[in-house]
């Protein structure tokens, strides 16, 4: 008998789906944005975010104070080599500038971002056997892109340093010039991943993105969907034929599912082709973790969905959630970044552990045994929502 | 079952449909909405293959009584059930044995008529083939066999409430409930609908339930009527015998057309001692209300004396229009006078909810 009933509650479950997924599909509009949401999202999160530290064409005004000493003039062999860095990497452009005022009122206009200023008595002072005074001009204004230019430009001075330093060494102690880049840098720092190969902000980010889009349709989706046809009074003709309470919600369910998946394999096919993201792990390991996310919020979603009257209300609901719950998760910034409160709150939220356990996935090639944790407390915060959500759901649907 | 069995039961309170088992049992049926009775300790017996009206103004309790009936919605108190299953703890088996035509259409613009029926078809788990064939039948049935690939979208008013009759009718119920069928059609889909409900009900043996604010739908369908007010059940039973509640016997509404009417000749109408009441409708049209043998005779000569120009007479028989306003008209008024604030309050808020 129970078995028959599970039987007809599934069936009746997959024809609701079917009937969702079908108006889905009629839905021209809704179809065509729903292939564009995923396309807007990785495009704007992965061409606007900076990648940290590299800097393209950032103008930069650059002062020559240097009056040079005994003929010889520092400067301008210092202005060269800093150009012919420049061409390589075309990190920025330079723009002449007279003076510390110049640059503050082209900061200040807006045609540099930052500036270089060489001081008068550079050459002097490094014949003198003195250190020759760079000035990093900043725009206090942009603190993101201040910091970049700060740190890229300091990278490049020191780099420029230490090859003087290299050079001055060989030959005063007249020993060979890579030997005396030992004496001048005794430590040769190198970084290794955990694997290998190139990767971006955009690892980061890419199963982040795609474990939000499809909670993101269960969530809004099944509240939106369910409190939509309470409004229209479809959902009066389910509620009227011999079916199990259940079966509506596990249909309703399942068409999001789809539709989230959907949108998920679109991201990562296009963060694939656009922005070489390799999933290092089982791709099928990827699929089964965005359908156990899904298991996860189903019920907080069924929840929310007994206690929307209508949809206008449905929708605000979930976007007040959402929100806090994609900034909190690690979506787009690590976890570790935020102060403790917010780390017990992004603690909480199952959001973070799809997404943790989906980068461990895609990007650290992790198998079933590395993330025991991430599923035992997905498949545990699953079990007690959709326990708390079936006599709620029950309920409301006899008001 | 042919319709002139029908007529006869419906006057003399039924020989046959006395005889016929109970099919819907109501007790003290309530529904209360946060403090707002919608519902009020109604109770009612309807019998095998009846159509039994509800009806009331807007909000009078109608489609929450249909709601609870039909297991959508659960009842504060009381009980009601249907072929013997109880509403509440055998919500199944009712299901089984009932359809609902709601207020608002129940289907998918975006799907095709066959396809609407076909998805509401299989959650009656009624074999494939036997589906099939019972959609076919019943597209045919009200002539949409050609529209049966178009998407409902497309359907016009009419076509669509008849699309929403039949969805009702696919496990073949033995009750269906019909909330306002015909509400918002034009003339000719209303008498199309009506037909058609009466027809199943003639041919199926199908109980019926329907809730109507039109007098006419009500009298013209309905074998008895019961008249909702407040949550309440004012009056029923069968429209004639609600009409004799208002005429009392020797009374009579006549409606005159006269040419040269005047404030004078309305004074002296209402003067008449066999006159109950007189109000004018427009410039030219009086409805009279009177009673006594000799009614006709006192009016006329009344006229003549004063050379009315009589264009026309017509002696109107009692609407259920008029049972409305007897029973719940007045009664409706003298609650508003008492408690203005308490009766907006109630009247306007729960309506939502009910939707």
């Amino acid at each position: 008998m129970i078995r028959m009933g599970a039987k007809t509650m599934i069936s009746h479950s997959l024809r609701i789906a079917w009937k969702d997924l079908m108006e889905l599909f009629r839905n021209r509009m809704g179809l065509v944005l729903l292939i564009l949401m995923p396309i807007f999202m990785m495009t704007m999160v992965g061409f606007i975010y900076p990648s940290e530290t590299s800097m393209n064409n950032a103008s930069i005004a650059l002062v020559n104070e240097d009056t040079g000493f005994g003929g010889y003039n520092f400067s301008s062999t210092f202005i060269t080599m800093l150009n012919s860095i420049n061409d390589n990497a075309s990190m920025m452009e330079l723009k002449d500038a007279s003076n510390l005022e110049d640059v503050r009122e082209m900061i200040q206009a807006g045609d540099a971002e930052g500036g270089i200023i060489l001081s008068s008595d550079f050459t002097a002072n490094i014949m003198s056997g003195q250190q020759g005074t760079i000035t990093i001009v900043t725009d206090q204004s942009n603190p993101q892109m201040s910091a970049i230019i700060q740190a890229v430009l300091n990278e490049v001075f020191n780099q420029m340093g230490t090859a003087l330093a290299q050079q001055n060494v060989a030959e005063q102690l007249d020993i060979d010039p890579s030997n005396a880049l030992a004496v001048v840098e005794p430590l040769d720092v190198q970084v290794k991943g955990a694997v290998e190969g190139d990767f971006s902000y955009f690892d980061f980010i890419a199963p982040g993105i795609m474990a939000m889009t499809v909670m993101m349709s269960v969530m809004t989706g099944l509240p939106a969907a369910i409190s939509h046809e309470r409004e229209v009074g479809t959902l009066d003709g389910m509620m009227v034929a011999p079916i199990n309470r259940l079966s509506v919600i596990l249909g309703k369910t399942l068409a999001q599912m789809a539709r989230g998946i959907l949108q998920g394999t679109l991201i990562l096919v296009l963060a694939t082709i656009l922005f070489g993201v390799t999933v290092h792990g089982n791709i099928l390991l990827v699929f089964a973790l965005l359908l156990l996310g899904v298991f996860s919020f189903v019920g907080l979603g069924v929840v929310l969905t007994s206690f929307a009257k209508e949809q206008e209300t449905a929708v605000m609901l979930m976007t007040t959630i959402m929100f806090p719950m994609m900034f909190l998760s690690g979506v787009f910034f690590p976890i570790e970044q935020m102060p403790w409160f917010m780390q017990a709150i992004s603690k909480v939220l199952p959001l973070t552990y799809v997404a943790d356990a989906l980068r461990k996935v895609m990007v650290l090639g992790a198998d079933i045994p590395m993330l025991t944790n991430e599923l035992a407390i997905l498949i545990g915060f699953g079990a007690v929502m959709i326990a708390i959500a079936v006599p709620v759901f029950k309920r409301a649907m006899t008001r | 079952m042919n319709s002139e069995g029908k007529t006869i039961s419906g006057q003399a309170e039924g020989e046959d449909l006395l005889e016929n088992k109970v099919m819907i049992e109501v007790k003290n049926l309530t529904k209360k909405f946060n403090g707002f009775t919608a519902v009020d300790h109604i109770s009612f017996e309807v019998k095998e293959s009846e159509i039994f009206g509800l009806l009331g103004p807007n909000g009078a309790g109608k489609t929450t009584t249909i709601r609870m009936l039909s297991t959508l919605s659960r009842p504060t108190e009381g009980t009601a059930s249907i072929g013997g299953y109880d509403i509440v703890k055998h919500d199944n088996q009712v299901r089984q044995q009932i359809g609902l035509v709601s207020e608002k259409m129940i289907m998918y613009d975006r799907l095709t008529a066959k396809e609407n029926l076909r998805f509401f078809g299989k959650l009656y788990n009624i074999p494939k083939n036997v589906l099939n064939q019972r959609i076919d039948e019943l597209l045919e049935l009200v002539q949409l066999g050609k529209w049966k690939d178009s998407k409902v979208g497309t359907f016009s008013t009419g076509m669509r409430q008849r699309m929403n009759v039949i969805r009702a009718l696919l496990n073949m119920p033995k009750v269906l409930f019909l909330d306002e069928p015909t509400l918002g059609l034009d003339p000719q889909s209303t008498v199309e609908v009506r037909e058609f409900i009466k027809k199943v009900n003639q041919e199926n043996k199908t109980t019926i339930i329907l809730t109507t604010h039109m007098m006419t739908e009500a009298d013209r369908l309905c074998d008895r009527i019961g008249i909702i007010d407040h949550g309440k059940i004012a009056a029923l039973d069968t429209s004639t015998n609600l009409k004799k509640l208002v005429s009392g016997g020797d009374s009579t509404v006549l409606k005159l057309e006269i040419q040269n009417l005047t404030k004078k000749l309305v004074t002296k109408m209402e003067a008449l001692d066999c006159v109950q009441s007189v109000s004018q409708e427009n410039a030219s049209h009086l409805k009279i209300h009177a009673t006594g043998d000799k009614t006709f005779d006192t009016i006329i000569d009344a006229l003549r004396a004063d050379k009315a120009k009589v264009k026309s007479i017509e002696n109107l028989q009692p609407t259920l229009e008029d049972v409305f306003l007897q029973i719940t008209g007045r009664q409706m008024r003298d609650k508003a006078d008492n408690k203005i604030p308490v009766r907006n309050r109630g009247h306007s808020m729960p309506q939502r909810r009910i939707r």
